[in-house]
């Protein structure tokens, strides 16, 4: 009996295919979430738009905040930790966490490195915005991808930029030669091995979704369309007016992204989205995706 | 032959690969029409409780319901054994409830206890087994037999044309368990209604 081997941890990211990944902060929003049918939950202290408004360091949740979240649900529960946090990542494998998102929402640890996922038992995802990024998380040993977005924006432009580029990179490796793979891989600061094993595949080896900015049942079934796996819904479901219908409509979105009949039927009165941000607003600085 | 595979959420592509390298045409089933001309049906991994939530919300549930007790062959891996089974011994709901075992889900416990290990099964051999957030067969009803098992316990079932795992074959590569399967479903009819 092994544990904690590549093909348990990539095989678990394959069972979330076709769901939704919500950010909540209490066990009754987990709850909430759990009954709209997500397929996991983020457990988290503040969700992307609050710690935009609210600025400062942004850290891993409280131990005490996680444990209540994982007693109130049966679906897996994730946790973020900052980008090359090793010791916060080590406290939620303590903790049972069941994924753990190395993530550019909550303010960077290491100005260097990300976390040498190899040498965990729990599973990572990590976010990016091009194949290079993509390729070099997965060479460190990430278990699943998620394109950044922009976190907390409720605006789906970002998204959609960095899943279109990670489409048109791929397509792009079609037909290549080693050599022109070597070169390929150099431009774009990705490891050459992990680009032929996607050029291999036509697709990353490791199961993508879509986050950052996602706010509508519209706006999970564009990402899909797109062709990414499943989305992550930060602030967009528990800073909007009526977070329980919002939940199980972008759940049915996501699975029914190609029948425009029953999309409108679920968009249908579901009160106000949350508040949208255009990215030209926000100053260079406080752009997380650049993390 | 077609079989179908219950395509709201989870590891669908995986389950449609194996058909591919049998040689059975396979069919993603995300509505109640996609259930024409099936041979059998395949409930993948995935979470049991969104899967239900989302074959609810389209009457889905219901139609594959009626299909499996009219007789359609149905094989369960993981959630998909959960959606089977007639009793859920730490969860309020059953689900499908068409097939005569106890389960308890996430019996393994979190991911990091998730793991690979070998299944010895009856007629079949040794099968490599991935096991995630596993759900445990707790009780087997007189109907039911333990086709394959992970020391003592029931990890592989069967009862008439129900198959149940609580691992993911689709996952390893091995066909053996799918072949079981496709073998089971050449014996009926194909299910006519939607």
């Amino acid at each position: 009996m092994e544990k904690g081997t590549y093909r348990v941890k990539t095989g678990f990211a394959e069972m979330f295919k076709g769901g939704v990944i919500m950010d909540v902060t209490t066990a009754d929003q987990a709850r909430i979430a759990e009954e709209a049918g997500a397929v996991a939950v983020m457990a988290l202290e503040r969700v992307p738009a609050d710690i935009r408004a609210q600025g400062g360091v942004a850290r891993m949740a409280d131990p005490q905040r996680i444990q209540e979240i994982q007693a109130a649900v049966s679906i897996p529960v994730m946790a973020k930790a900052r980008i090359g946090h090793i010791a916060e990542a080590r406290i939620l494998e303590a903790l049972g966490v069941d994924f753990i998102d190395e993530s550019e929402v909550l303010t960077p640890a290491d100005p260097f490195h990300h976390i040498d996922k190899w040498q965990f038992k729990v599973p990572f995802v990590c976010g990016c915005r091009d194949l290079g990024e993509a390729a070099r998380r997965i060479a460190e040993g990430a278990a699943m991808i998620r394109t950044k977005g922009e976190a907390g924006t409720g605006n789906v432009i970002e998204a959609v930029r960095h899943m279109r580029l990670l489409n048109d990179q791929i397509r792009r490796l079609a037909g290549m030669s080693r050599a022109e793979l070597v070169s390929y891989g150099k431009e774009l600061g990705a490891p050459v091995e992990i680009l032929e094993l996607i050029q291999e595949q036509g697709r990353l080896p490791v199961v993508n979704f879509a986050a950052g900015g996602i706010a509508t049942p519209a706006d999970a079934a564009l990402m899909r369309m797109l062709g990414c796996d499943g989305v992550f819904v930060g602030s967009g479901i528990f800073k909007s007016a009526d977070p329980e219908k919002r939940a199980k409509a972008i759940v049915v979105a996501c699975t029914h992204y190609d029948d425009p009949q029953l999309l409108a039927e679920v968009a249908t009165g579901l009160g106000e989205a949350m508040p949208g941000i255009p990215i030209e607003a926000i100053p260079e600085a406080e752009l997380m995706q650049h993390r | 032959m077609t079989i179908g595979v219950l395509a709201v959420q989870g590891d669908v592509r995986e389950h449609l690969r194996t058909l591919a390298w049998l040689a059975v045409e396979g069919r993603p089933v995300r509505r109640c029409d996609h259930l024409v001309g099936l041979d059998g049906i395949i409930l993948p991994g995935g979470e049991s409780t969104a899967m239900w939530r989302l074959m609810t919300a389209t009457g889905l549930a219901d139609a594959i319901r009626r299909a499996i007790l009219a007789g359609l062959p149905a094989f369960g891996t993981c959630a998909g054994m959960i959606l089977l089974a007639r009793e859920i011994t730490n969860w309020p709901e059953t689900f499908l409830g068409a097939l005569d075992i106890a389960v308890e889900r996430n019996a393994t416990g979190r991911q990091v206890d998730s793991f690979e290990a070998r299944v010895v099964a009856n007629g079949l051999g040794e099968l490599p087994a991935v096991f995630i957030r596993a759900p445990a067969v707790r009780a087997l009803g007189p109907g039911v037999r333990a086709v394959g098992r992970l020391g003592d316990e029931p990890v592989l079932v069967q009862q008439g044309p129900l198959l149940a795992a609580s691992f993911h074959p689709e996952l390893t590569g091995d066909t053996r368990v799918h072949e079981l399967f496709i073998q089971m479903c050449r014996k009926g009819e194909p299910w006519q209604h939607g």
